[in-house]
Parts: structure tokens; sequence; C-alpha cells
């Protein structure tokens, strides 16, 4: 496909290498932040590619596994109700809450449907009055403006049967918080491409002079990562921390002026929880009293509720770069896909899911 | 096969949350000028696609699709010029370093 193969054109990856060889004199270690950055480079083995001084560090850059265990048990509860149609992307159905999953209480009888779009959940709603549909509407700044527009598109449809349980997070005030911990050894950043072509660049300018690191805003295919890891081992051999723009084909600085501007309607910032992390100040979505009739958590006032992860799973570890995921004893043994112990094995975008689809080997 | 195996089935088939993927705008419906909406050809595949946010949406261009929306359009000159830019560094490279996995 046109603005795909190209990127993933053996000539192109191999000569990108080759000036990382001839770049690199010291030992690096590159954060990539998001998970799918993450499966291009396990997939196409790009760490073989690299010299051996250059590290590189999976990020939390998923939101299906920094969706917090409690949010997943309000979402099992509120699927749980009677005349209720729970709808969310595929990713969330294996996510184990404290107890169970929501494809568990499907088989049990609740409604739970995967939709490819909030559109999609809209449209459930309007073929079924009678029932309370309920969006999951996890994501970062990528997904954001489109869970905004459910909303939006709710209200002006007059549909009274539409709710949101909301899970949007964003990105750069969990990098100043992963940064500001200093427990793991980041010495630059890629960017997640997608979450900048909507939010643009300018908020990662503060950070990289903050920390003194450089951040390159990175596309997905082999080419892009590699060129992105290029420029940064660029920058630190030079000694410079610049905010660098790699995926220029979607990325402009100021992002996306009319999606920007529907998520600050729709909704504010607002100290949330992110899985294996912990508090993030300001580091979430959330909807605005104007729209609080499509907020699925005032719409069935749920409790909130503490749960307790696995003893065993060191998600949190693996999603602050501390620790690999082969380094977990349950990894392809207790933990696999169809029995995962944490988010990060069931996501599309998770490192172990990753670890698991192309370097199960290795555990 | 029952119904929660073939939901198991779909869901390892499907990687929606951050994925976005180009494609080209086939054709254009404004008719409802609150939901500008598209169809959107990726690979042979055809998709219904809101592209309320963008501006100046022609046939033929290529915009970035994120679970049902277009994120962006992709600026063809800056595709082409990584592209130059990915060409021109071929011959200087000396051949030195580690052998690729095939």
């Amino acid at each position: 496909m046109k603005y795909i193969d190209e990127y993933r054109e053996r000539t192109a990856v191999e000569s990108l290498s080759k000036e990382i060889f001839s770049a690199a004199k010291k030992p690096w270690s590159i954060m990539e932040i998001c998970g799918g950055q993450t499966h291009s480079i396990l997939k196409y083995d790009l760490e073989d590619l690299l010299p051996k001084e250059i590290s590189l560090i999976h990020g939390p850059g998923c939101p299906v596994c920094v969706t917090p265990i409690e949010l997943i048990d309000k979402a099992i509860n509120i699927a749980s109700k009677e005349d209720t149609i729970f709808t969310s992307f595929g990713d969330m159905l294996r996510v184990p809450g404290s107890k169970e999953d929501l494809l568990s209480i499907k088989a049990k009888g609740a409604s739970v449907r995967i939709v490819y779009s909030p559109l999609d959940a809209l449209k459930t709603a309007e073929q079924n009055r009678d029932h309370n549909v309920v969006f999951f509407a996890v994501g970062f700044e990528t997904t954001a403006p489109a869970n905004a527009m459910s909303i939006i598109e709710a209200k002006r449809r007059g549909l009274k049967n539409f709710s949101v349980l909301c899970s949007n997070v964003l990105i750069p005030p969990a990098i100043e918080a992963l940064l500001e911990s200093g427990k793991s050894r980041i010495q630059a950043l890629l960017a997640a491409g997608h979450v900048c072509t909507v939010m643009g660049y300018e908020e990662y300018i503060p950070i990289a002079e903050k920390f003194k690191i450089p951040i390159v805003v990175t596309g997905f295919e082999p080419a892009d990562i590699l060129q992105g890891i290029f420029c940064a081992v660029k920058q630190l051999e030079e000694g410079r921390y610049n905010v660098e723009n790699q995926y220029k084909r979607a990325v402009r600085r100021e992002g996306n002026p009319a999606a920007i501007n529907l998520l600050n309607k729709v909704f504010e910032r607002s100290d949330r929880k992110w899985r294996g992390i912990g508090l993030i100040p300001k580091s979430g979505y959330k909807i605005r009293d104007e729209y609080s009739e499509f907020d699925a958590e005032e719409v069935f006032q749920t409790e909130d509720s503490t749960a307790e992860e696995s003893q065993i799973c060191i998600a949190g570890l693996v999603l602050q770069g501390i620790k690999k995921p082969v380094d977990c004893t349950a990894f392809g043994k207790h933990c696999i896909p169809e029995h995962p112990l944490g988010a990060p094995m069931v996501s599309s975008e998770g490192a172990c899911s990753a670890y698991f689809r192309y370097k199960r080997s290795f555990g | 096969m029952s119904n929660i195996d073939a939901m198991i089935a779909i869901l390892k088939e499907n990687n929606f949350m951050c994925l976005a993927v180009p494609g080209k705008i086939v054709s254009v419906d404004e008719s409802n000028p609150d939901l500008r909406m598209a169809k959107v050809n990726f690979g042979g595949i055809e998709k219904d696609v809101c592209i309320q946010w963008i501006d100046d949406v022609q046939i033929g261009d290529y915009v970035l699709v994120h679970v049902g929306f277009a994120l962006n359009k992709i600026d063809q000159k800056e595709a082409e010029k990584t592209l130059e830019i990915l060409k021109k560094a071929l011959p200087k490279i000396s051949t030195k370093g580690k052998a690729f996995k095939t």
C-alpha cells in the first residue's frame, strides 16, 4: 500500500542501519513511547539492525495497558446491568479486572459488543433505543477526538440512551513523570507519531529543554523508526537536545487544530491513575460538566473501588521501561495472550504481547 | 465455532488502537456539515471515514485513518522528501558493520 510499502523497503532500512552504525560512538538508551512502535521493532527485528551500544527501552504507550484495574471493574459492573449494551474496542475485552474480564461476562450472557469506531457505538444506540448503550472510550490523544466526536454527535442526534465510560490519557505528563522519577535510563525519546498527528509537538519542547533529552517525533514503519533512532543518536553524539520531526508526512507542528478544538470543547484535563504506574497529575481527559448526561460514571453512579493486582505480574515495571517482558517469571508460562495476568500481554500495543508474538524463543 | 471462539478470532486479527492507516479518498459526502464523510480505499478495501477535521479534501488525497476518523492529510511533498533522503543515504554509506538477518 502507498505510504507503507516504501517505508518497509529493505534497502532503505539497511542503509539507515548502516548510518546508525557509523554515527553511534557511545552507548545510548532510547525509549520508544508508543506500543505500536514496540510492535514494529519486534516484528521487523530492528534491534538486530542496531549496534550493541544502542538499547531500546519500551515505553508506556499502550492505552489498554494503563487503563486502571478499577475502571475495568467499573466497565464489568456496568456491562453486567440489565438492558445495557456495552461496546468497546476489541483489545479491552481480555484485559483482566480484579476478578474477571469483559469477555467472561459476555460468556455469562452480558451484552458486550466489539466496535471498530465510536461511530459504530452511536449506531448501536440508535438501533437499540430501549437499551442503554455504553462506549468504553479508551485511548491516547490519537483516539480522544473520535471519542469526543461520539459525545457531540449523541447530543446533536438527541440520543438519551448513549453514554461514554471515559479513559483517555495524555502522553506528555506521563513522559514527564517517568523522566522525573529517574527510574529508567532514558537518554532520548521517540515520540508517538500518531499522538503528534493530532496534538502537534509544541508540548514536547519544554520537556526536551527541562530534561536535556532529544525527542524525535517518529512514525511506525521500519524505515521511520530507524530514521528516528538515527536522528536521536546524532543529537546525542553532538550533545544537542531538540525536538525533531521525522514523521513530517503526517505530523505538523500545530497538529490538527480542528481535532484539538473538539477535545477542548468536550474534555478537561484531570488527574489520572495509570495502571502499573500510579497517579499522574493532569494526565487524563474527563468529560466536561455540560456533557455529563453522556458520562457513564454519572449515568450509572458507579462507586469507586480499590482492587488488587496479580502478585507475580511485573507489568508496572515493564510499562515504565525498568524491566523487559522476558524478565518476568510468568512470561509465556502462566501469562499468555489467552490467559493474561497483565494488560500488556493482551493489547496489540502491549510490550509483553509483542515479545510473545515475535520473540517467544527468548522466554 | 462458538460465539466466544468467534470473538476471540476477531480479537486476534484486529489491532485497533494506535494504528492509523493511510488510505486514498475515493468519494466525499458533505451533505451533513456536522459529520462530513468520505469513502476511503485501503489497498482495495473501501471504508466510510469521517473527515470532519480535515479541510479542503480532494478525491485522490491520502489521509491517515484511525478508528473511522481521518486524523490528517498525508503531505505528499514531505513523504517524497523523506524517501529522497533515504535514497540519497545509500551511496555514501560504508559496508562495514554487522551482517543483517535475512
